[in-house]
């Protein structure tokens, strides 16, 4: 991924410095500190903090540009529907294992609504997750997933299956709506 | 029937099904024709199979310092095959480790040539 630039005072550019210890990742960090200890005392949550800013200074990445609104509710349903499809779906894996009929395939491009690197990749994620498909390629410049998809009988199922992944965007884009945007990103 | 009685009930339930979906995923592997087919076999009921072994697990153990590992288990698990089956299914694809006779609609290889500008990942 390119850096972001940012513009000095007198018109020259140079790449964004960041800092490296950031607040969630480190409220991150410290919940699975916590987990692993699987107690919660003060002399924990002060070490925990501690590796935590350590672990970030050591590993510095660039922050997480979420460039959406939240809204919980709409989540939620993404959520539930999303863990819905991976039950459906791994039934449906299942079955084509089981059954005597060979299987055909399809690679089927998507082409996303989206303009954010963030969305794109959580909705690659989440198609990746659910069971009979995968991700082979994904283009950035046009925002096209390419998914290799089990057991498609013919070119309607594919089309089929474009129109889920679409469908998924969308409640996606309800749950997290992304914000007008000042600088467009190329 | 106590709750506890219910919940070891419950806990056996999960995990005989997520031991079941381990086995069909394995028999997948044998049984399926090429590499990407055999990876939805293969990584995919994974998801499914580790929540309910971990369900299971925690339901048995009913025990919240547990729980916390157990939760760090499945989130991890989904974070990571994530990453490792998109690496695995693009780099066989682009090593030409695919059925094409198995493939009905394949957009990838039909659509135009394209040529990503510099900067994409």
């Amino acid at each position: 991924m390119s850096p972001v630039m940012r513009t000095r005072r007198d018109g020259s550019t140079r790449p964004a410095r960041h800092r490296a210890v950031q607040p969630l990742a480190v409220v991150w960090l410290l919940l699975v500190w916590l987990a692993l200890w699987g107690a919660v005392t003060p002399l924990l949550v002060v070490g925990g903090v501690l590796v935590a800013v350590l672990v970030c200074l050591t590993f510095p990445l660039p922050p997480v540009d979420l460039g959406s609104s939240v809204r919980p509710l709409p989540l939620l349903g993404v959520v539930a529907h999303f863990l819905l499809d991976v039950v459906r779906a791994s039934i449906q894996v299942a079955g084509v294992v089981l059954r005597r009929r060979p299987v055909r395939n399809a690679v089927v491009a998507v082409d996303l609504e989206t303009k954010s690197d963030f969305l794109m990749t959580l909705v690659a994620s989440m198609l990746s997750l659910i069971p009979g498909s995968v991700v082979v390629e994904a283009r950035r410049s046009t925002h096209t997933l390419y998914l290799h998809v089990i057991d498609v009988p013919d070119a309607e199922a594919a089309d089929e299956f474009r129109r889920t992944a679409l469908d998924l965007e969308q409640r996606l884009l309800r749950a997290l709506p992304p914000r007008p945007t000042d600088r467009e990103r190329p | 029937m106590s709750w506890t009685q219910v919940a070891d009930l419950a806990a056996a339930v999960c995990i005989l099904l997520g031991a079941l979906l381990a086995l069909i995923a394995a028999i997948g592997v044998v049984r399926l024709p090429d590499l990407l087919t055999r990876m939805h076999a293969a990584t995919k009921p994974q998801v499914l199979g580790t929540v309910l072994v971990m369900t299971g697990v925690a339901l048995r153990l009913r025990d919240p310092g547990v729980v916390g590992m157990l939760a760090l288990v499945v989130l991890l698990q989904m974070a990571t095959s994530v990453v490792s089956s998109h690496m695995v299914a693009r780099a066989s694809f682009r090593a030409g480790q695919v059925r094409h006779d198995l493939l009905v609609v394949d957009e990838l290889s039909d659509g135009p040539a394209h040529e990503e500008p510099r900067g994409a990942p």
